[in-house]
């Protein structure tokens, strides 16, 4: 394989090292395979899960082939409720909008719940750039902030840390961020979500904006929905005179009766909760209740293109429960922070190279940081093929092709490093396309089996470095089966050419 | 009834002695195998790995092959798995470039008659028991493609509770993925190993004297693994288990 001869890819290497990191190693294996066991109880309890499984599949799809239609609805209803509507194809253009509605309310601080969305733009660097602080309110975001950390995980993003790094995170940083934690701070859950509640409690109650994302919003009404397990997100969504929503594209469905579905999937799927603790929904705005100002941010970032791909579209039904994170074996090992961005895992596989391209070394290597075992696409809640896509974009790294970028169709060279594994693939289905000369390979390796070194040399150590080779026998099947049967049919009998 | 062996291109040269098994089992349960020598390899390396149009001979190679047999019968869940999920795609997509319906026609042909073995034994010829004897505590890890892309469920552990002798033991873990993942195991190196490393853990903590599984491929990198560490834990593919009565001397 090329990958030896011209570096380590992105993945491969950060994934190496995170196998090498034996207290990562245990965090991980002990969270995701709580988690996983407690979905599949969740999920068994009930007996129609194939078929909301397949409706939400479908209200997806029928979602997304009229994107436009439901967008410009939504649109109409929020801007009737009350709220405002901006547009940002990008995640520059995302920022932009948000630091300038930031500023034209004066203030310099903000208060957040947790939003994929954000992450995925970078938002919290472009506000600090501007001089706003942004807090982060969700005890793990809290972590992986207080820590200057990246999150890991969608769900558990401090998932990489366990009880004793927090607490220890927690007495050093806090009081840089506001309230100290308490002196004697133990690591029991119980003692760190008390010192998380009343460092938080003074940052919601002086904030005057608040900055989220939404899991759903409901075109029919323009209504937005959080689901979250803390209350962090009510508080958000309340408490402050202005509120910022930075929402994806593909999160809108059509109407509250294909809302009901979702939110029977996302919580068994994700927490593997009957039903999360706190579902927020909100319309606009209303006097005397709630924030004063609501503006929604519509973000596409490389949305529109992903849905022109009619194989990788899949992935834009994904409602971000992580529940193929958790089942995941190289997640396991690998860690997060190797996947190099807000979506880690086998999501984040498939989604970040259609949302950032294929250019880099690192988002190249992602379609491959998968040993295509299907265990994701079998615990998907709107059943998005993974391992399909997965393949489809290995090709798009290793041959190019059409793509859409920026709105535009343009056809994408390979991506480089592949050369001598082209060469490699496509010599080996030439000889396969010729038995004579399979055969004749055979024959040799056969020949030479007491020469072949238990080592290889070159790429092939990836292999012998932790494996041995099989012995290769004196005689392959086929000329085993020419020297016994003779013809095809074998025992001499005429057989079919 | 035509029944074809697909022995696949890693069987044909690195495991021969697991086709034989298969033309020995069928054999013995009376059924006539052919192995039509233009048969090669399914594809599968280059589609995985991203060389989609290097997999389109190889396909429209399969088909031809196995055109005068009524049932194609596959040692390897993977293989067999490439044939029946993957062959479609490769005709929608060369349909979709505008590039004529051969290889559609030829995955219509090859998807209905291509059984992973232990599902042309269970399904076509009705049988679990296939009068095996293997006198060892075999612990079985059902393979990813073979689980989850074929669902074979439980049809090999119902063949192997019924060899005689046999005692089969409980694998933890036994649904996870053992890292081999084709050029992953190379791609990804480290997590592969990390992978096996687990799965060759718990294989050996069950104490059984051999690890049985459908595919060969899986078993290359979790007996690589093993022997490696100095394990006496045997790799088996299935077939080879149940190919042995009473009457050989293992």
């Amino acid at each position: 394989m090329s990958v030896t001869d011209l570096g380590m890819p992105a993945f491969p290497a950060a994934a190496a090292r995170a196998t090498r990191d034996t207290r990562l190693r245990a965090n991980l294996r002990h969270a995701t395979h709580t988690i996983r066991d407690k979905r599949a109880r969740a999920v068994g309890e009930l007996a129609d899960w194939a078929e909301l499984r397949a409706a939400g599949r479908a209200i997806k799809d029928r979602t997304l082939r009229h994107l436009d239609h439901y967008l410009e609805r939504l649109e109409e209803a929020v801007t009737a409720a009350g709220g405002r509507v901006h547009w940002a194809a990008d995640a520059a253009e995302a920022n932009r909008i948000v630091t300038r509605l930031v500023r034209a309310t004066g203030e310099r601080e903000v208060v957040k719940v947790k939003s994929m969305a954000t992450q995925e733009i970078g938002l919290n660097e472009a506000l600090a750039e501007a001089g706003i602080s942004a807090y982060e309110t969700d005890l793990a975001e809290l972590i992986v902030q207080l820590g200057k950390d990246r999150p890991s995980h969608i769900l558990v993003p401090a998932i990489h840390r366990n009880r004793s790094e927090i607490r220890d995170i927690f007495r050093s940083e806090m009081g840089d961020w506001g309230r100290p934690a308490p002196e004697g701070l133990t690591d029991r859950p119980g003692d760190l979500a008390e010192a998380a509640r009343l460092h938080l409690r003074e940052k919601f109650l002086r904030a005057k904006v608040g900055i989220s994302g939404a899991n759903f919003m409901v075109a029919e009404t323009g209504t937005l929905v959080v689901v979250e397990s803390e209350g962090n997100g009510r508080m958000c969504l309340t408490l402050p005179e202005t509120l910022i929503s930075v929402v994806g594209i593909e999160k809108v469905v059509p109407t509250w009766q294909d809302l009901e579905v979702f939110l029977q999937l996302l919580p068994r799927s994700s927490t593997a909760e009957r039903m999360n603790p706190y579902t927020s929904m909100w319309t606009g705005t209303t006097d005397g209740d709630g924030p004063r100002t609501f503006h929604l941010v519509l973000l596409d970032n490389g949305r529109t293109d992903t849905l022109a791909d009619t194989v990788g579209r899949q992935a834009l039904r994904c409602i971000r429960c992580s529940a193929c994170l958790n089942v995941c074996p190289v997640y396991e090992r690998a860690g997060g922070h190797a996947y190099g961005s807000a979506y880690p895992g086998p999501i984040g596989a498939i989604l970040t190279p259609q949302l950032r391209g294929t250019a880099s070394e690192l988002d190249a290597s992602l379609p491959y940081a998968s040993s295509l075992c299907g265990a994701c696409y079998e615990v998907c809640p709107v059943a998005i093929d993974i391992p399909e896509v997965l393949v489809h974009l290995r090709e798009r790294v290793v041959e190019g092709g059409r793509v859409t970028r920026r709105g535009v169709r343009t056809v994408i060279r390979p991506a480089k490093g592949h050369a001598a594994e082209r060469a490699a693939m496509r010599a080996a289905a030439f000889a396969f396309d010729r038995p004579g000369v399979l055969r004749a390979g055979q024959r040799l390796a056969a020949r030479t089996r007491r020469l072949h070194p238990r080592r290889l040399p070159g790429p092939g150590r990836a292999w012998t470095d932790t494996r041995d080779l099989p012995p290769v026998e004196a005689e392959s099947f086929r000329d085993w089966w020419q020297r016994t049967r003779g013809g095809e049919r074998g025992s001499g009998q005429e057989g079919a050419k | 009834m035509r029944v074809a062996l697909f022995v696949t291109c890693i069987n044909d040269t690195l495991y021969p002695r697991t086709g034989r098994a298969v033309v020995t089992l069928l054999e013995r349960l009376g059924v006539e195998v052919g192995f039509p020598a233009a048969q090669s390899c399914c594809g599968q390396p280059q589609f995985n790995t991203g060389y989609r149009h290097a997999t389109e001979p190889l396909a429209l190679r399969y088909a031809r092959a196995f055109r005068d047999y009524e049932y194609v019968v596959v040692p390897s869940g993977s293989c067999a798995a490439m044939v029946r999920d993957n062959y479609p795609r490769l005709g929608e997509k060369a349909a979709a470039e505008g590039r004529g319906g051969a290889l559609a026609e030829a995955a219509a042909e090859a998807v209905p008659k291509t059984y992973e073995l232990t599902e042309f034994l269970v399904d076509v010829l009705r049988v679990t028991d296939v009068g095996a004897y293997y006198p060892h505590a075999v612990t079985y890890h059902p393979t990813c493609h073979g689980l989850r892309m074929l669902g074979l469920g439980d049809r090999p552990r119902a063949l192997l509770s019924h060899v005689k002798g046999l005692e089969l033991r409980e694998l933890e873990g036994a649904q996870e993925c053992c890292g081999f993942g084709g050029t992953f195991a190379v791609k990804n190196p480290a997590v592969s190993a990390a992978m096996g490393a687990d799965k060759t853990r718990h294989i050996r903590e069950t104490g059984a004297a051999a690890v049985c599984t459908v595919d060969n491929s899986c078993l290359m990198h979790i007996g690589g693994m093993l022997s490696r560490q100095g394990s006496t834990v045997r790799p088996v593919h299935i077939a080879e288990i149940l190919a042995g009565t009473e009457g050989d001397v293992l």
